[in-house]
């Protein structure tokens, strides 16, 4: 048995939501499971990550290994569906979750793909305090379930070394996203538990923009993401009322190119 | 997964062609050459594999653009003889001028050929030869006798050897064993029919005008090749087929232009007619994980429109296609989320071809007055619609709805 972890004070991690996405870790590699949303989801925001980084560190997007030699921290990793990628296309890649369980499976679902990633169990705070710094940091879909996201922006823009780059996804504080997100995605057609998003806790363009330039860090680019219910998949669109991405960047030179 | 599970005795590859006929020699084409990122593709079985297939296949306009952009097309080309008209008749063989119902490729604004007939030994050779060059490494595991699945990993266990990939593409054919292995069941139905193919010689100019008549018994089509040649495919029930593949070369060049009809003229067997039986069938699934059905392993119909290939080539530059963006994204190639991404391109368009062709063998393959007076009138004013008759052609092209790249002739 593991010692029970123990919260550290000034902790942006919100319990209750730790235990709800645990709740779900069995699933979270199968497709057709309760995380099948994530999955439909996971080629676009791939895509918006790899073109990106080809633009800024004048990359290939096409040759498999756009992300060689970058060092990347995804926070709030989960299974592991973005760590498992990243790697992939050359990354070295550190996978950080608040949850033990999240960690578990991804490692064992790491071990059976044959991928490296370093998974760790932490906190982006804790990972801040340690003096970790990254080229790429992926902050997908996290910071619409921390309990203080301005201590948890501090800590994620501190990681992000000059020249790099920080990816946020989120869900955006509209009427059509608490339609959308909640009301259609935990209600009807049951992508999700109920309760699995708070719309008070979800992130509106100006304020991530906000927290972002309080680290040091203006936006590149912006996009929103939407649902095509006919094609059963996701897609870039300008329209950010309910999930949007933005790829932001801390200005200096970066040492990787 | 039992613990003796024989070592795969090659380095891991990315995907595992099984099958080297048409369709996966062609994958493995379109896997390789400058295509990025690169892949280390195997490709299992042996070459040359379909080169004395007597068989031509109609090669539709999307599919000809995609064997352009592999390179394939320049090598065949002068032994392929563009279709610019298809008749096609409703007739009793009594009927000594055959009413024309439908003729497609005049009114659709293009003297763009409607398709290509190519000999399939032709295909075969000009794959060979360009893997032979490429980066495609040829295995011979023998005999398939095992698929099995650990992690990221799949392998195909062979009589000889067993080969490991990240990803099994089973193209081996109609009764595809690996299908079979990975528990994947089919759908349909045998139809007491059997197809007849030779190569014949026209004294008459064919002008590039393909023939099909809806004879009583089954389809008969005639097939422009170079050289004033057609190209036979025909269906009849099986006793009526294995009985006109054992006649006499005269009594064959008789039987046969009975059917052809006066229009045609003499024709003269070149190759002896080779008889083989028809069904439909598809896979109720054409993915399990790390395992792709492709061709005729996933779905096998009526080759009345000459589309059977064509379908395992759109099979080819559909699953080329998701195999490469998923690389390029770092996603896992075998995965099913993948993976699905293929199936859901290509059954609803295999189902439906399926069926219509099936439902035209139907509604042809009969003699019941009420039956041809119905059909006779439906065949006309689908004549006169023209948009309709349009759209047909286009779907019978592949030219219309989301269409993988190499069917518009750019890279996948």
């Amino acid at each position: 048995m593991k010692e029970p972890v123990q919260p550290a004070p000034a902790s942006t991690v919100d319990e209750a939501e730790i235990q709800r996405f645990s709740a779900l870790a069995d699933t979270w590699w199968d497709p057709q499971g309760k995380m099948g949303v994530l999955h439909k989801f996971n080629p676009v925001r791939l895509a918006f990550i790899r073109d990106t980084v080809a633009r800024h560190f004048g990359r290939d997007p096409a040759d498999g290994e756009t992300l060689k030699g970058l060092r990347l921290l995804d926070i709030g990793c989960g299974g592991g569906l973005l760590c498992e990628p990243m790697a992939r296309l050359g990354a070295d890649v550190v996978g950080a979750d608040a949850s033990p369980t999240n960690i578990e499976v991804a490692r064992i679902h790491r071990d059976r793909s044959g991928v490296a990633v370093d998974y760790r169990e932490a906190t982006a705070e804790g990972l801040a305090e340690a003096g970790e710094t990254f080229d790429v940091v992926l902050n997908m879909e996290v910071i619409e379930h921390v309990a203080d996201t301005e201590l948890f922006m501090r800590a994620c823009t501190g990681m992000v070394r000059p020249g790099g780059l920080m990816f946020v996804a989120t869900i955006n504080r509209t009427a059509k996203a608490f339609a959308l997100a909640i009301v259609g995605g935990e209600y009807v057609l049951r992508w999700l538990p109920r309760g699995t998003h708070s719309w008070n806790k979800f992130v509106r363009p100006e304020e991530l923009s906000a927290l972002l330039a309080a680290g040091d860090m203006r936006i590149l680019e912006e996009t929103g993401v939407i649902y095509n219910p006919l094609a059963d998949s996701w897609r870039t669109s300008r329209d950010m009322d309910v999930n949007y991405m933005v790829a932001a960047t801390k200005d200096g030179t970066t040492d990787v190119g | 997964m039992n613990g003796n599970t024989p070592k795969a005795q090659t380095r891991p590859f990315d995907v595992v062609i099984a099958g080297s006929g048409l369709t996966g020699s062609i994958l493995a084409v379109a896997l390789t050459g400058k295509v990025r990122p690169q892949l280390r593709v195997a490709l299992c079985g042996r070459a040359g594999a379909d080169r004395n297939d007597p068989r031509a296949y109609a090669i539709a306009p999307g599919v000809r653009l995609m064997l352009e952009v592999l390179g394939i097309w320049e090598r065949v080309e002068t032994r392929a003889a563009p279709v610019m008209e298809m008749r096609i008749t409703d007739s009793r063989l009594e009927d000594v001028v055959r009413p024309l119902m439908l003729s497609l490729g005049e009114g659709t604004d293009s003297d763009a050929p409607l398709a290509h007939i190519v000999p399939a030994g032709a295909l075969a050779e000009a794959a060979d030869s360009i893997l032979a060059e490429s980066a495609v490494e040829r295995v011979d595991p023998g005999t398939f006798r095992g698929f099995e699945t650990d992690g990221g990993r799949a392998l195909l266990v062979g009589s000889n050897a067993t080969v490991e990939g990240t990803l099994v593409v089973a193209a081996d054919g109609a009764r595809s064993v690996l299908r079979e292995m990975a528990g994947i069941r089919t759908v349909g139905w045998d139809y007491g029919q059997s197809g007849v193919v030779a190569t014949l010689q026209a004294e008459i100019p064919h002008g590039n005008r393909a023939v099909q008549h809806f004879l009583p018994d089954g389809p008969f089509a005639l097939l422009p090749l170079p050289d004033n040649l057609y190209s036979l495919v025909c269906s009849m029930p099986k006793d009526r087929a294995d009985a006109l593949a054992a006649l006499a070369a005269d009594e064959l060049k008789a039987e046969l232009e009975a059917r052809a009809g006066a229009e045609i003229g003499p024709l003269t067997p070149l190759t002896p007619a080779v008889a083989f039986p028809l069904g439909l069938h598809l896979a109720r699934s054409f993915i399990a994980p790390r395992l792709a059905l492709a061709g005729d392993a996933a779905h096998r119909m009526h080759p009345l429109a000459g589309q059977g290939q064509n379908m395992g080539l759109r099979d080819v530059a559909a699953l080329a296609q998701v195999i490469v963006e998923a690389a390029r994204l770092g996603q896992d190639i075998g995965g099913l989320d993948v993976l699905e991404r293929y199936q859901r391109w290509r059954r609803f368009d295999t189902v439906q071809f399926a069926m219509v062709t099936d439902g035209l063998n139907r509604l042809f393959s009969n003699d019941i007055g009420i039956v041809r007076a119905l059909r006779d009138t439906g065949l006309g004013i689908f004549d006169r619609l023209s948009g309709l008759k349009r759209q047909a052609v286009r779907d019978a092209a592949g030219l219309s709805g989301d269409v993988p790249r190499l069917l518009l002739g750019l890279p996948a």
